[in-house]
């Protein structure tokens, strides 16, 4: 691990003064900072901690949840307003990682989180454009079975490995953000980027910008969501594929529906195709099966996970479908 | 301010990368906590921060000033071992004995999160009490890897010592 000077921020301002330094970086709960600065993938110059700050949960004019950046994974999973009025959210916390690392890893950390790329990692052995851009990707045609079906590059076809983040984005969730030259707010779709030409880039947030809050909107819909997560063992795993989705269906039409999936692209992928179908159509296994087959058209995959696409299609399916279930 | 460890406070390291595994076995020389993957995936390094389980190769000393940690050192007091202590020696909750200080310091955090009704991802309920059934402990122990394949061991030892809390509410309900 390479030295840095360490400090922790007593509040907002502080945090973002501090984190103006270049190569500052914002330290969370560390699950994911922390080990990627032993293997020397980041090294940061400075770490400003911000466990301290935005660490509440609190009710919002319009009906929402403001959530601190600071609240940890297992706080969040465990709030009833969550469990309650959001539970594909719960869900897909309690889904991730393993119970040790959901009580140190924050949201705010959560959403930065970078992929877990087995090249990306590889400093001695592997050329990765994330981590050293330009170099190449080695994962293209390599051992590339956990990477994107959806929106992947030439330069990039790593996978984003939030499950929170999935269900952030089918909440439409709007992230709070505070930097040097004020404070703004950013739809959560816009957040995360599609690898393009600069896959070393994974969010829109500006240099030194920081993620002070998470808010959900009122989604009285969300109610009836959940999530539901594919990997290699039933638990502790990355996801190869994962759907969260809120289905409203009002005398058996589909009078709403957020659906996003994870570990087929880059970033959360919000399935805004297989949404458009299904509104105001009829909730049966068939409309499901179209809108997933939709949704799935674009997909390239790659030599080791052609697997994916049927997967991603037939786990849509069943997460309407038992969702349609809890309605009739 | 110092880092509490089993009741004693220790100054902090003065290098801001020493992690709170290195700080308990190389400054503190405790060597209960053990280093297995030192990447987050094996459980190994489970201690007790105010009473919640974390890893503590993940953790830098640093971030945990002024806070309570326990390790497998601090949990035998004058009467003993901890009753989780003898139930893994009775149930053969292990072989080479590497992971189970990060078993049992996991295991004793895990108790308390469903003791106040934390749901786990094999939750069919989000919002009931939490019982401790064998597919529920294992699912909340998930973070705990045993090479020698310990677990059903490991399972009944915690079964055993925490499990009559969640029975009772069991019962009651």
């Amino acid at each position: 691990m390479n030295p840095f000077d360490y400090a922790r921020a007593g509040d907002v301002a502080e945090a973002v003064r501090l984190g103006g330094v270049p190569a500052a970086a914002f330290l969370g709960g560390g699950t994911n900072l922390v080990d990627l600065m032993r293997e020397t993938v980041a090294r940061p110059s400075h770490l400003v901690d911000v466990t301290g700050l935005s660490g509440g949960i609190e009710d919002t004019a319009s009906g929402g949840l403001l959530i601190g950046a600071g609240v940890t994974n297992t706080v969040l999973a465990e709030h009833i307003a969550i469990r309650t009025r959001y539970p594909v959210l719960a869900r897909a916390i309690l889904a991730g990682a393993s119970a040790q690392i959901r009580n140190m890893a924050t949201v705010g950390g959560n959403l930065l989180q970078r992929t877990r790329c087995t090249y990306f990692y590889d400093t001695d052995g592997s050329r990765c454009n994330k981590r050293a851009p330009g170099s190449g990707c080695d994962a293209i045609d390599g051992f590339n079975r956990g990477h994107a079906i959806l929106g992947a590059s030439a330069a990039c076809v790593a996978t984003h490995p939030s499950d929170l983040c999935v269900a952030l984005a089918a909440l439409d969730a709007v992230v709070h953000l505070q930097g040097a030259g004020g404070a703004r707010t950013l739809p959560f779709a816009e957040l995360h980027r599609l690898p393009g030409d600069h896959p070393e880039v994974d969010t829109v947030l500006q240099p030194g910008e920081l993620i002070t809050a998470v808010e959900l909107p009122a989604l009285p819909a969300a109610a009836r969501s959940t999530y539901r997560k594919v990997r290699d063992r039933s638990s502790y795993a990355f996801a190869l594929v994962s759907v969260a989705a809120v289905l409203d269906v009002k005398d058996g039409r589909i009078a709403d529906v957020r659906l996003a999936l994870g570990g087929v692209a880059h970033k959360p992928w919000r399935a805004t195709r297989a949404e458009a179908l299904l509104r105001g159509r009829p909730a049966s296994a068939q409309a499901f099966r179209d809108a997933a087959i939709a949704e799935l058209a674009d997909a390239k995959p790659l030599s080791d996970n052609g697997f994916k696409v049927p997967l991603a299609t037939r786990t849509i399916v069943a997460v309407l479908g038992e969702l349609a279930g809890a309605v009739a | 301010m110092p880092i509490i460890v089993n009741g004693s406070p220790s100054p902090l390291p003065d290098d801001p990368r020493v992690s709170l595994l290195d700080f308990l076995r190389e400054y503190r020389q405790l060597p209960g906590t053990k280093k297995g993957c030192n990447q987050g995936a094996c459980g190994a390094c489970t201690v007790l921060v105010d009473g919640e389980r974390i890893l503590s190769c993940l953790a830098l000393a640093v971030q945990y000033d002024g806070r309570q940690v326990t390790t497998i050192e601090g949990l035998a007091d004058e009467n003993g071992l901890h009753p989780l202590q003898q139930a893994f020696i009775e149930h053969d909750g292990f072989q080479c004995g590497y992971c189970t200080p990060g078993q049992i310091c996991s295991a004793i955090g895990m108790a308390a999160e469903a003791k106040r009704g934390l749901p786990s991802h094999v939750s069919t309920d989000l919002t009931g009490a939490a019982v401790l059934t064998r597919e529920e402990i294992q699912e909340r122990m998930s973070g705990n890897l045993c090479r020698c394949g310990a677990h059903n061991g490991i399972v009944d030892a915690i079964h055993e010592t925490f499990a009559v809390d969640a029975r009772a509410t069991e019962t009651a309900a």
